[in-house]
């Protein structure tokens, strides 16, 4: 095998209508780079039976109609296409998104820095200067677990889960951060808040942001992200984003 | 013209549900779509509409609904369902046949019993506009359907085809009787996250299903699941029908809101054959589980599409009869005039 240092694929029914193509049982970027590199080439070229892949941490989730191929065609066809697998790591679009790490926008800072023995300022300095790669949308519509986060800010998740966190917060919980789409139950530490919208199901595509994705925040003031914010309502929001090498 | 149907009640939960919303999981959008795809195929099929068209999924206790369009053609499939006239005559028009309605017509939807859901199917669908692809509601998100939402007493849901529809009602001369056997699954993906006795007690043990029971999931009680490799796994995909064991021990039945991913070991997944019939399980039911290889799974399945299709085949116009009695009937409420008839033959 070409990547001898990576361990070969495993093949996992889900069932009989899905099977997913496990690189690792870990969650860093050269596996979760496989994943999205075996998406990306199912996209390009489909396998017939194919309905719908789902690209995690370190599986690639392939949906299948079981009427029109079965288990073992679908394995050999799948193993195919990750013998032939081209894997660039880091190569995903380049995304800068601002946030407001203030005062309402930012309930657990505080809590955040006393924890971390940090100060807020430290705690956003920290926050701000890492580059963040999507691994994966899941959770709720949009969600993207976005890693990894500095070994300093890294804390367990609250042990009694919010039961509302307010929509577009930017959160931190172990080795990751995500933003919150929609309002929802959660159990991170909200250090921050967005002024864009990362799901439209009426937009084309529904996610701002997608596996692969390279993350930057730009720390901003409060008027700033309210100008922001009602640029963004009008219509005249527009985000920072270099696409990928082809 | 206009009109539709207009909820005087809602039920306990009423949604617009169709086969669901396909190739947005990788952005973390659910499915959706009907819990038991089956009776939604059926009872579209005797209105005379696409197997994945809109119907009105109706759990446990159905609504009350009024024609407001000028004439509406409907079916119910539901186990043991039945829709209830109000009228003069209270006529009950049971489940697995059409019959078209006049403007002004109440009907009270029962739902079936001892099973969760019904479909409610009109000819021609609901005129609410698809949401990527489909009009299934994700209540969870607010998403599509009807608002995002259960209905509502008040909301007039519009109806494409508002007028009396050509050609005769139809009838399924054998419904479906709805199997209680082990819901048959496939172990895995995480299998190996679990003791040999708890992949033993699932497929040995019997479950009960607790009132943790909605669209997205089921918890179910019963002996504990025990891991072996600990309860977190780095998070990956799910499919209806999975078996997510969490660190309790007690496995949690993935049905059609489930979340796209999760990070909870996956034992095994039932069979999407066998799928329908785990959306029917209420608070209280039984399941027990059987694991059968992949390849017997996929045959499973087409076996199964093989008895939905001869089922589908099997559907018949209703002759009208030409006796008095009949003909009376039937320059109010045509079809419902064999619903006796109908009804007896069902058992």
């Amino acid at each position: 095998m070409s990547d001898g240092t990576l361990a070969a694929a495993r093949y996992l029914p889900l069932g009989d209508a899905a099977l997913a193509v496990e690189f690792g049982d870990s969650i860093d970027p050269a596996t979760n780079a496989r994943v999205i590199a075996l998406a990306e080439a199912l996209r390009r070229a489909p396998v017939a039976g194919v309905t719908e892949t789902v690209p995690t941490f370190r599986s690639l989730l392939v949906h299948y109609d079981p009427l029109r191929r079965s288990h073992d065609e679908m394995v050999g066809a799948l193993r195919e296409r990750v013998a032939g697998l081209r894997v660039a790591v880091g190569q995903g679009r380049r995304v800068t998104i601002p946030a407001c790490y203030e005062g309402a926008l930012a309930p657990d800072l505080a809590e955040v820095a006393a924890l971390t023995g940090m100060t807020a300022d430290e705690v956003v300095q920290v926050h701000a200067a890492t580059e963040y790669q999507v691994y994966m949308l899941g959770f709720l519509p949009g969600f993207p677990y976005m890693g990894v986060l500095p070994e300093r800010l890294r804390l367990p998740r609250l042990s009694t889960p919010r039961v509302r966190v307010p929509p577009r917060s930017l959160a931190i919980a172990t080795a990751m951060t995500a933003i919150y789409p929609l309002e929802s139950p959660g159990g991170w530490w909200l250090i921050g808040t967005v002024p864009v919208e990362l799901f439209d199901i009426t937009a084309d595509p529904p996610a701002l942001l997608r596996a692969g994705d390279r993350v930057r925040f730009r720390a901003v003031d409060r008027p700033t992200f309210d100008a922001l914010r009602s640029a963004w309502l009008a219509g005249e929001g527009r985000l920072d984003v270099t696409e990928a090498p082809a | 013209m206009s009109g539709g149907l207009r909820v005087l009640a809602p039920g306990l939960h009423t949604t617009l549900q169709d086969f669901g919303r396909f190739g947005a999981q990788a952005l973390g959008m659910p499915v959706s779509g009907a819990l038991d795809r089956d009776l939604l195929r059926l009872a579209n099929a005797l209105v005379g509409n696409a197997p994945d068209e809109a119907a009105l999924e109706v759990l446990h206790v159905g609504p009350v609904l009024e024609v407001t369009a000028p004439a509406l053609r409907l079916a119910l499939a539901a186990y043991g369902g039945a829709i209830l006239l109000d009228d003069a005559e209270d006529r009950r028009v049971p489940a697995w046949r059409s019959v078209t309605l006049p403007r002004g017509a109440r009907l009270r939807v029962l739902a079936g019993r001892d099973t969760a859901a019904g479909y409610l199917a009109i000819g021609g669908g609901f005129a609410v506009p698809p949401l990527a692809g489909s009009r299934s509601t994700y209540v969870r998100g607010g998403l599509g359907g009807w608002q995002g939402r259960a209905l509502a007493e008040g909301d007039e849901i519009p109806a494409r085809q508002v007028s009396a529809p050509a050609g005769a009602e139809r009838r399924l001369p054998a419904p479906p009787v709805l199997e209680r056997g082990k819901l048959r699954v496939v172990l895995g993906p995480q299998d190996d996250h679990f003791t040999e006795a708890a992949i033993a007690t699932l497929c040995a043990a019997e479950f009960v299903v607790t009132p943790e029971a909605d669209r997205m999931g089921l918890r179910l009680d019963g002996p504990v699941l025990e891991h072996r490799r600990g309860h977190d796994i780095v998070s990956d995909g799910t499919a209806a029908g999975a078996l997510q064991v969490p660190g309790s021990g007690r496995p949690v039945l993935l049905l059609a809101d489930r979340q796209t991913t999760g990070g909870y070991p996956k034992i095994a997944v039932v069979c999407t054959a066998d799928l329908p019939r785990a959306g029917q399980l209420r608070p209280g039911d039984r399941v027990s589980f059987a694991a059968i290889e992949v390849a017997a799974a996929q045959a499973a399945r087409r076996e199964h599409e093989a008895a939905l299709a001869a089922l589908i085949g099997g559907i018949v116009p209703i002759e009208a009869r030409p006796d008095i009695a009949t003909l009376r009937r039937i320059d109010l409420i045509s079809g419902v005039v064999e619903a006796d008839q109908a009804n007896s033959s069902n058992g």
